[in-house]
């Protein structure tokens, strides 16, 4: 489904990414882990189409179409989602205009007829109790002033409304304390589906034993250095990410000379 | 011929037709103003506040009505369809700077609320009028000019503790006969009197349109010279909201001046989103204890136009509240300038002022300046100012399009949600509406953003 291959990425001029390759299936839902600048999150920003990276080499494909080729919104349109590590604050839009305004955009992408406002109204609340919204954050503007935990609920609300093909998690777990990591993760499983891919970027092995992924990969300096199953995200539990550094000494060396 | 003598040869040929004319210290008045004018001239930039907005075009301009105007009643019909609450409030309407009573509708009003046309009160008993017309030395040479030749405007009077039921729409139709209009309105609220007052100006080629030839080259259009004063006593409450639609070739000129007295609270919300040139000064001055003031405002400027508001708030006082909120939207080559000036007298303790002023650029053609001037004289004050110029937040790009939204879409949601944050403040919802349809149909895209 997503094919990434040799995928190097750099902002201003310094390499973020420096030859990662991924593979996920459909339906499948993918960790990946690593320390604090390991490129994780570039790696997110990138699939959706932010500008500020520069795509140096490689190619990402997605069902057989060139991702990196597509507008950021027409990958949101054709299925692509986001869930932001720091969701934006936009003062004067209310939530309500923009989930509408998103869930139309792809609602015409696919052919389907938009929602007017009664429809609407009845899916998002019937959503946004789901993922325990109430209801008066429909009528504040987006994300403005929200908690952590209200900003990744609004996330996981979003997520569930545009029924993407394909989710990305960025550090979803930051800043949420147990319970409202619970909800989260909640809502998530929800719509995890044969249909459905996700890629869960974590610091912390923690969200992976709420969201179990199918397989665990370990990205260091701008790689995948380690793939496996479940069992791989324990370990990197007991024993740090210090022995990745120490195992990548050879191949960093190489990432850096390249 | 030079403006300046067309406008003592125009005083003196019609001075004597002028409202009270015959009213000794109207003359009086009148005749020291024009000599003022004439002496000082339109300001240009080598005055230190006008050193970005200079009025010496003036000085070559012929003072043209439009073209083609579209008939007054029009003008108004759209206007008033424009609200929601169309019929309610009480309306009261100027063409050219002449109250037009057949399309004016003052309706009901409570006991002790007088709302009338300042000429007719002037030609009636212009003694109740002497203490509030102003002085010739207020404001700069064209509030003289407008003292000398004013032609009509808004009285309203609000006896003590009267509260107006809902708001006084004061509309301005100009250049359909006639090129100039120069009005004043006079606002009187005794002690405990309450009233939101609007004030209209709007042209009649249509808002917003592109016109061409002389219009375009800036040698012919429009004027509008506007002086507002407003005295608001102990307690009083007066909103005022001025919404300045004028046509792209008319230049608009206008001072708003308050002075409140003990605990009375004043808000002006200055909308100006048409004419070639803008300017506004408003001023207001606690004289008494516990004074609160609003200035809000928001201005949009595209092609080469221009919008100057000049700020001044005078804590005279003790424990007076000032928060001022200005925000503009510049686009094409226009140019924005806000200079706010805030004075704290000394004993004036226990002030409290903010002053912010924020600039969205979306053309790197528009030039946008912003000049806090905090002049603090006394102890134990809070005071604080902040001023931005800045683009559409690429963050914020970036997530509503990772949302589906195509970028034109985003950046116009984004430049709408900036101004519209100026008109959460505005009270009444009705008017917010209003305030909000206008800007609506100025920014691209404005017709998506209705449900907002």
């Amino acid at each position: 489904m997503l094919d990434i291959r040799n995928l190097h990425a750099s902002v201003d001029g310094k390499p973020i990414l420096r030859g990662l390759d991924l593979h996920v299936g459909t339906g499948e839902v993918h960790a990946i882990m690593g320390p604090n600048g390991s490129g994780k999150s570039t790696l997110a920003q990138v699939l959706a189409g932010r500008d500020s990276f520069t795509v140096e080499d490689g190619s990402v494909s997605w069902d057989g179409v060139d991702l990196l080729a597509m507008p950021t919104e027409e990958r949101a349109r054709a299925g692509l989602f986001l869930a932001f590590q720091y969701p934006v604050e936009i003062p004067g839009v209310s939530n309500a205009y923009f989930l509408k305004a998103a869930v139309n955009a792809v609602r015409r992408h696919r052919g389907e007829p938009e929602y007017d406002a009664m429809d609407f109204l009845k899916r998002v609340k019937a959503e946004m109790k789901t993922v325990g919204m109430r209801e008066e954050f429909l009528y504040r503007s987006v994300n403005e002033g929200f908690s952590g935990g209200e900003k990744k609920r609004n996330e996981v609300l979003q997520m569930a409304l545009l029924e993407p093909r394909l989710a990305i998690l960025d550090e979803t777990d930051s800043g949420l304390d147990i319970d409202a990591l619970r909800t989260v993760a909640d809502g998530v499983n929800r719509l995890r589906s044969p249909e459905r891919s996700m890629i869960v970027i974590t610091h912390y092995q923690r969200l992976l034993d709420y969201i179990v992924p199918d397989h665990v990969h370990v990205l260091s300096r701008g790689r995948i250095v380690r793939s496996g199953g479940r069992e791989l995200a324990h370990e990197l539990e007991e024993r740090g990410y210090g022995w990745i550094d120490e195992a990548q000494a050879t191949p960093a060396a190489q990432g850096a000379a390249s | 011929m030079s403006t300046l003598e067309h406008w003592l040869q125009r005083y003196n040929a019609g001075r004597d037709a002028l409202p009270g004319a015959g009213v000794p210290w109207l003359d009086a008045l009148r005749e020291e103003a024009i000599m003022r004018f004439a002496d000082e001239g339109w300001p240009s930039n080598r005055l230190e506040n006008w050193r970005h907005t200079s009025l010496a075009l003036l000085e070559e301009r012929s003072f043209a009505p439009a073209a083609a105007p579209l008939a007054p009643e029009a003008v108004l019909q759209r206007l008033r369809r424009d609200g929601e609450e169309a019929a309610g409030g009480h309306w009261l309407v100027f063409v050219d700077g002449r109250h037009a009573p057949a399309l004016s509708e003052l309706g009901a009003l409570p006991a002790g609320a007088e709302i009338r046309a300042l000429a007719d009160v002037l030609a009636t008993h212009a003694e109740a009028v002497e203490a509030h017309f102003g002085a010739v030395d207020e404001g700069a040479s064209p509030a003289a000019l407008n003292a000398a030749l004013a032609t009509d405007g808004a009285f309203v009077r609000l006896a003590r503790g009267v509260a107006l039921d809902a708001p006084l729409h004061v509309v301005f139709i100009g250049g359909v006969r006639e090129g100039a209009s120069l009005v004043r309105n006079l606002i009187v609220a005794e002690a405990g009197a309450e009233a939101t007052i609007v004030e209209h100006y709007v042209g009649v080629e249509g808002a917003g349109d592109v016109q061409a030839g002389a219009a375009a080259a800036g040698t012919a259009g429009a004027l509008t010279n506007a002086v507002t004063r407003i005295a608001a006593a102990q307690d009083a409450r007066i909103t005022h909201l001025k919404l300045q639609e004028e046509d792209r070739s008319t230049v608009h000129v206008a001072q708003i001046a308050a002075v409140q007295a003990r605990g009375s609270v004043f808000a002006s919300h200055s909308l100006s989103f048409g004419a070639q040139l803008a300017r506004n000064d408003i001023t207001t001055r606690f004289d008494g204890e516990g004074c609160e003031a609003l200035l809000n405002g928001l201005f949009h400027v595209d092609g080469r136009r221009h919008v100057d508001h000049h700020t001044r708030i005078d804590h005279a006082q003790p424990r007076g509240t000032s928060r001022e909120f200005y925000r503009g939207v510049l686009d094409g080559a226009g140019r924005g300038v806000f200079a706010g000036r805030i004075l704290v007298a000394p004993g004036a303790v226990r002030t409290d002022a903010m002053q912010r002023a924020d600039n969205l650029l979306l053309s790197p053609q528009a030039e946008a300046d912003a000049r806090p001037e905090l002049e603090i004289y006394a102890d134990d004050v809070k005071c604080a100012h902040g001023s931005t110029v800045g683009q559409i937040d690429e963050d914020s790009l970036f997530y509503l399009r990772t949302r589906g939204l195509d970028e034109a879409h985003a950046r116009n949601l984004l430049t709408y949600a900036f101004a519209a944050e100026v008109l959460e403040r505005i009270g009444l919802a009705p008017l917010k509406r209003r305030a909000q349809a206008a800007i609506r149909a100025r920014l691209p895209g404005g017709e998506l953003m209705e449900a907002l």
